[in-house]
């Protein structure tokens, strides 16, 4: 789950991390006091979106005055954010953050991520700042720290030394850095983030450390352990679509293709998606109506897929072990009865009671294309769904 | 042979009296396993779907001698499960569980560190030497004794492998579903390790997805080490980087983890590599050096009872 980089910054601030000060602003007209309440000469006017890249895009704009303050942020919200990682669509800016303007001395990036390798979390630090890190990562490998952190003992003040001084600051500032990275970690486990990065993290002027962008990703398996997280998320960032299918827990995501794609399992799932291209159309989204799926999640996954006004076609590859293929034909009879729908549909079924399903789908008397095999399937689906985009 | 399960594996079931365990229980029974108990704190002392309840693992494996646990508890109690199989000293813990916690399985993964036990998963379907043990949710009938290794992140597109060697009439040594979650017990790299010196393995199938770098890990050991036949395949060459693909580990982040980097690294290795995931049967009986034109599992019965 992603949550904006204000609510990041107040949960860092919870746990001692020294961030800027600073408000969010919902509505227009609001900028204007928020910066006269702040009182730095310089003030920054922040997009909060879920995505990077927004100072490129103009999302992140420096004003010398309240009344520069209040037109930037009228003009920043509303508008919409075109950068790298939205996407060419954008995504619309719905608040502002206007913080104090620091005099900032360097720029540094820190995170804490859990490798996947070793199993164990990291404290990753560069003395690049402000840039992103695959870049460096790609340029300057060897300007990448990284700290392995056991979890029983959490990251020691001799680890967090080692990255200060790594990053070569000054010794008076390796005090003040000890604490802060420890805070971060404790802040990375107790909210059991997946993600959690600072970039930049500035030296002021007068020596201190400050975070001066926040990004916090929480594990959506640990979720349960932290309802207070709940009214964190930002439904306006989310595809109205994959907001829809998660009420009912499928697992969908919408991609820009014209077959719609109904599949049990995620890795059958992903299969499914690329032979529909191999085959020479392509995929509308993914979706994994999961194990145990009921005739009524089959007929929710049915109504969310049809939503999608690119689709032209629907591809129900099943295979049958916990799921059997008669509640699931059940299920898509039922959904094709109820909602009327006119796009083809090619299923595709194997496993348990397989001579049930297939048999529901004949008495029918509607009109389902049977596929024998996944290949099969997929090169009916693309014939009838109409080619590539 | 196989590798790590076969016709003398004892197993219990952790959560045994669940829904889910219950019904897999009976699955696994039906399918011939030797399931000789489960676990229920509070039911100890019972008898579940034909089988006695323990109240903890370490009492379990001391009544019955099991040497295999396989773990059915919902999430926020799974990583708790493990610890308790291993601490019983179970040589083989197999965890089914979808939806633990990251942090919770980076501290099993510490406390596990030097410990005998093999955890397989979690978020996986288990473990199956056809015709001998069944440890898991996979459909049994799909199966076939025969020698050819299968290891898969995924469970359905296992599934959907399987199938496709066992129509070609090949059968499988051993069948591992590692599991979809970004800490798991058993890596592709271990069981690669495992069927490359088990004699009667005498072909691999990989399967992998996007995420991590697992895939390239096990690609450079065959390189250097496996001269069995291997073929390979990817899901996922068409998932959008940045989202997960409903696995917890597959997403592509920060440009890592993407298909094509998967297959450049297998087919460096050697590996036969197939893009479509129809072909993975096609392709291992070509490379066994069967072609598709083999005779159909029934009509070969014929032949030998002629």
């Amino acid at each position: 789950m992603k949550i904006h980089e204000y609510q990041a910054k107040t949960i860092l601030a919870k746990f001692g991390v020294p961030v800027p000060r600073g408000e969010v602003v919902f509505k227009k007209a609001e900028g204007r006091a928020a910066a006269q309440r702040l009182g730095t000469p310089v003030v920054v006017v922040k997009a909060q979106i879920h995505a990077g890249g927004r100072g490129k895009a103009g999302g992140v704009r420096l004003a010398r005055s309240a009344d520069e303050a209040a037109s930037l942020s009228d003009r920043i919200l509303g508008m919409n954010l075109v950068t790298p990682q939205t996407g060419s669509e954008g995504r619309v800016v719905r608040c502002v953050l206007i913080e104090e303007g620091l005099d900032i001395k360097r720029e540094l990036y820190l995170s804490v991520l859990v490798d996947r390798a070793s199993g164990l979390p990291v404290f990753m630090a560069s003395a690049a700042g402000g840039m992103e890190i695959e870049e460096v990562a790609k340029e300057r490998p060897e300007a990448i720290l990284r700290e392995p952190i056991h979890p029983a003992t959490g990251l020691q003040p001799y680890q967090a030394r080692k990255i200060a001084f790594g990053l070569d600051l000054e010794p008076e500032q390796v005090h003040v850095a000890v604490p802060f990275f420890q805070s971060l970690y404790r802040a990375f486990v107790e909210t059991d983030a997946a993600l959690l990065e600072i970039n930049p993290c500035v030296v002021t002027g007068d020596g201190r450390l400050v975070a001066l962008d926040a990004k916090v990703n929480f594990d959506d398996n640990a979720l349960y352990r932290h309802p207070e997280f709940k009214e964190l998320r930002d439904l306006d960032e989310e595809t109205p679509l994959e907001v829809e299918a998660s009420k009912y827990k499928l697992n969908y995501i919408k991609l820009d293709g014209t077959v719609g794609c109904m599949v049990n399992g995620a890795g059958l799932a992903m299969a499914t998606m690329d032979i529909i291209k191999l085959s020479g159309g392509s995929p509308a989204n993914f979706l994994d109506v999961g194990g145990g799926a009921s005739e009524e999640q089959v007929k929710n996954a049915f109504r969310i897929l049809l939503s999608d006004p690119n689709v032209k076609g629907v591809f129900v590859n099943i295979f049958g072990g916990i799921l059997r293929c008669d509640v699931l034909a059940s299920g898509v009879v039922n959904a094709a009865k109820e909602l009327k729908f006119k796009v083809p549909v090619v299923v595709r079924m194997e496993g348990t009671n397989v001579e049930q399903g297939q048999q529901i789908l004949r008495n029918s008397g509607l009109n389902f294309t049977v596929a024998h095999g996944m290949k099969d399937g997929a090169e009916k689906i693309v014939r009838l769904a109409g080619g590539g985009r | 042979m196989s590798v790590l399960v076969d016709k003398k594996t004892r197993v219990i079931v952790q959560g045994l009296t669940g829904r889910e365990g219950s019904f897999h229980a009976q699955q696994m029974l039906e399918y011939g396993t030797r399931v000789v108990g489960g676990v229920t704190p509070g039911k100890g002392g019972t008898m579940h779907v034909g089988v006695p309840v323990f109240n903890t693992v370490t009492e379990a494996v001391h009544e019955t001698g099991a040497n295999a646990s396989v773990i059915f508890v919902p999430p926020p109690f799974a990583a708790d499960a493990i610890l308790e199989g291993a601490d019983a000293g179970l040589p083989l813990v197999i965890c089914i569980t979808e939806g633990i916690a990251t942090l919770d399985m980076v501290r099993v993964a510490a406390a596990m560190k030097d410990s005998n036990t093999r955890l397989i998963g979690p978020n996986c379907p288990g473990i199956i030497s056809p015709g001998k043990c069944k440890i898991g949710i996979m459909p049994g009938s799909i199966h076939k004794q025969g020698s050819v290794g299968v290891v898969s992140r995924s469970g359905t597109l296992t599934y959907e492998a399987v199938d496709q060697l066992t129509r070609l009439g090949i059968g499988q040594s051993t069948c591992i579903g590692i599991g979809g979650d970004p800490i798991i017990g058993t890596s592709f790299l271990d069981a690669v390790k495992m069927f490359n010196s088990d004699p009667e393995t005498k072909a691999i199938v990989m399967i992998g997805e996007i995420g991590g770098n697992a895939e390239e890990i096990a690609a450079e050991f065959i390189r250097k080490n496996v001269k069995k036949p291997v073929v390979g395949f990817i899901a996922g060459q068409t998932a959008p980087p940045g989202r997960r693909m409903g696995h917890a580990g597959a997403i592509i982040s920060g440009g890592q983890g993407a298909a094509a980097g998967k297959y450049k690294a297998m087919r460096a290795a050697g590996i036969q590599t197939v893009e479509s995931p129809a072909e993975i049967g096609a392709t291992l009986a070509r490379l066994m050096g069967r072609r598709n034109s083999a005779p159909k599992p029934a009509a070969r019965k014929k032949q030998r009872s002629r």
